[in-house]
């Protein structure tokens, strides 16, 4: 018989058996600022949900920890995280004493490791199973579908990040809009802007290094700055959120966070459009020209779908860059989920800061996956038409 | 003919900034109309000077630690031993580059307190990415011809890599370096919302005491030295690159 050992796999066994059996799985706090004290699995949970738990990680490791069919890799690492999350919420509800609405318990440092644990050898066999642009979308979705009825089902309301929600489920929907509504319109404003810009800057060579030193120097001024700068020529309308208040900022409302945003997604739209029409083969245009065409059939018809997967590039570094920025918004009284960053940091209350940070990383993840398909998408696409 | 006119800009860059850097008070008339009912001008909580040099300290720890990390890793993914690793790497980074600086900064809190040490797990992990990236592009984008012929010269796998492989990389490493820096700089300001000390301190207390002026000159002068130190880095990279050039062929 002969037995191998999965290189990565051992990293991960490694990884799930230091955090299934030495660092804690949850903790338990008194109230939502003290400090809290750790609980291991077996204490975490009715003993025989805790063991079974420890039978699923080290079966699932162990499937990781040999060369194994993909297929079973995936089931493992699928298994083990849905197990993960789903006790997870159990545990909650087991270590909160009956009636008590001050106690807080929160996933620990050994969960969090052990789900990155499994979600590396997910993502390894993802991977390799190559999947295609269609098929990650789905992966996505499904994925958020899981965690989605996770929530609806109350299966971790016993958690702290939920109980944070609850006490401010108003105001994470109106941030959670405001957030999106920041991203995606200084996105969309940047694109109209942008595209128009990088076309002009692709004609007219003596504007293009003007234009892109300038958006370059822009890129280079601090986030914190720029948002700060732009109070003064927006007018001193000033909007108290929670967020600014807890940081004794005075507000001064979404306008000047926008045009930051703004500012700062034109550098990859217009450098990508400059780039995307500069790499069309001179061929396709030199026939173009010869069948007749106008410069204006020649750039919708020709240029610009061949330069298309390149701008969508520099439209991903934009989403998910603005998804990020946005969080800053909150300094200056913008909104967005960086009020619960912000207001986490200034009371110590981490449950909060991660009720503003999880939905920021998840968003900012989902966009990256979706265009990085979308791009793959346009770009088969056309290499099947050129082929 | 103009060659000399981006030299000349830089040049006056610099002095510009280590004058405001060394002599604030110079500057106060140019400043003064952006603050009301006679606010300070120039920040009074402690020295610009101290405050940039502990902003580039913080940067240049991190981007020491993110440099050798990365490097070692890419090396590490692109051996025969390590070659398991490598398209799982390749998604990690990608999925790593979605993270938020500012979600990053706020989670390391709770594990290593306020003040510099998140800020610098921060700008670390945030750093890793680029230069990960562009040492991967360098070690696996290298002509089969150079390595092919280190092999025939019966070179080992160290001295291939230590003489031929990293040399050849060598400027597009430097680039995935400059990138981070950049990043760095930026980001570092934002360090001081979790109490780290950096320039962003300058533009956080303007923030709170709505004082123009403030945001200003924390701002430029972060700008300013981001500017000059991704021109210096560049100028490095075209350096290395010519010289690697003149050796390959």
């Amino acid at each position: 018989m002969n037995i191998r050992f999965d290189k990565l796999g051992v990293v991960i066994a490694a990884i799930a058996a230091y955090a299934a059996f030495v660092a804690p799985f949850a903790t338990f706090r008194a109230n939502r600022i003290v400090p809290g004290q750790a609980r291991s699995i077996l204490e975490a949970l009715p003993t025989a949900t805790g063991a079974l738990l420890l039978v699923i990680i080290v079966v699932a490791a162990l499937i990781a920890l040999f060369k194994t069919p993909l297929v079973l890799r995936l089931v493992a690492s699928v298994v083990a995280l849905v197990a993960l999350a789903l006790l997870v919420g159990v545990a909650g509800t087991f270590l909160t004493p009956a009636g008590n609405t001050f106690a807080r318990i929160s996933p620990a440092f050994g969960f969090w490791i052990l789900i990155f644990a499994f979600t590396l050898l997910l993502a390894d066999v993802l991977t390799r199973l190559e999947l295609s642009p269609w098929a990650r979308v789905g992966v996505l979705v499904l994925a958020a579908a899981a965690v989605g009825l996770l929530l609806v089902s109350g299966s971790w309301n016993d958690l702290s990040i939920l109980k944070e929600y609850f006490n401010r489920a108003d105001s994470f929907w109106a941030e959670g809009s405001k957030h999106v509504t920041l991203a995606l319109g200084s996105l969309f404003a940047a694109v109209v802007i942008g595209l128009p810009l990088g076309i002009l800057c692709h004609r007219v060579e003596k504007l293009r290094a003007g234009v892109l030193n300038v958006l370059n120097i822009i890129q280079t001024i601090p986030s914190i700055a720029l948002f700060g700068l732009l109070i003064a020529p927006l007018g001193w309308v000033a909007i108290h959120v929670p967020g600014a208040a807890a940081l004794g900022i005075r507000g001064i409302g979404t306008a000047p966070a926008f045009v930051a945003l703004f500012l700062y997604s034109l550098l990859p739209v217009v450098a990508n459009t400059v780039v995307g029409l500069a790499g069309v083969p001179r061929a396709a245009n030199d026939a173009a020209r010869g069948m007749g065409m106008t410069d204006r059939q020649r750039l919708f018809g020709v240029e610009f779908p061949l330069a298309f997967p390149v701008i969508l590039t520099g439209i991903r570094i934009v989403l998910v860059q603005n998804i990020g920025l946005a969080t800053i918004a909150a300094l200056i009284g913008g909104g967005g989920f960086g009020v619960f960053v912000f207001q986490g940091v200034g009371q110590t209350a981490m449950d909060l800061v991660l009720l503003g940070a999880v939905p920021t990383v998840a968003l900012a993840f989902a966009a990256a996956i979706i265009l990085d398909a979308v791009i793959e998408m346009t770009t088969t696409k056309r290499r099947a038409e050129t082929a | 003919m103009k060659a000399w006119l981006p030299a000349l800009l830089r040049l006056a860059l610099v002095v510009l900034l280590v004058a405001f850097l060394t002599n604030p008070g110079w500057f106060e008339p140019l400043l003064k109309p952006l603050t009301e009912n006679n606010a300070p001008v120039i920040y009074n909580q402690g020295s610009l000077l101290t405050l940039t040099v502990l902003h580039l300290r913080t940067v240049l720890l991190a981007t020491v630690a993110a440099t050798i990390v990365a490097v070692a890793l890419a090396i590490l993914v692109t051996r025969p031993a390590g070659a398991e690793f490598l398209p799982l790497s390749r998604s990690l980074v990608n999925i790593g580059q979605t993270f938020p600086p500012v979600a990053v900064l706020a989670l390391a809190v709770p594990a290593v307190g306020f003040g510099e040490k998140p800020t610098l797990i921060a700008l670390f992990l945030y750093g890793l990415l680029p230069i990960f990236e562009n040492t991967l592009t360098g070690l696996t984008t290298l002509p089969a011809n150079v390595v092919e012929a280190a092999r025939g010269a019966g070179m080992t796998g160290w001295q291939r890599l230590l003489k031929v492989e990293l040399p050849l990389s060598a400027p597009i490493i430097l680039g995935g370096i400059r990138l981070s820096v950049v990043i760095g700089l930026a980001t570092a300001t934002i360090g001081s919302t979790v109490a780290a000390k950096t320039l962003g301190e300058v533009i956080i207390a303007g923030l709170l005491s709505n004082n123009l002026a403030f945001i200003l000159q924390g701002g430029l002068i972060v700008a300013a030295l981001a500017v000059l130190i991704y021109d210096g880095l560049s100028a490095i990279e075209r350096y290395t690159a010519r010289r690697m050039g003149s050796e390959a062929e």
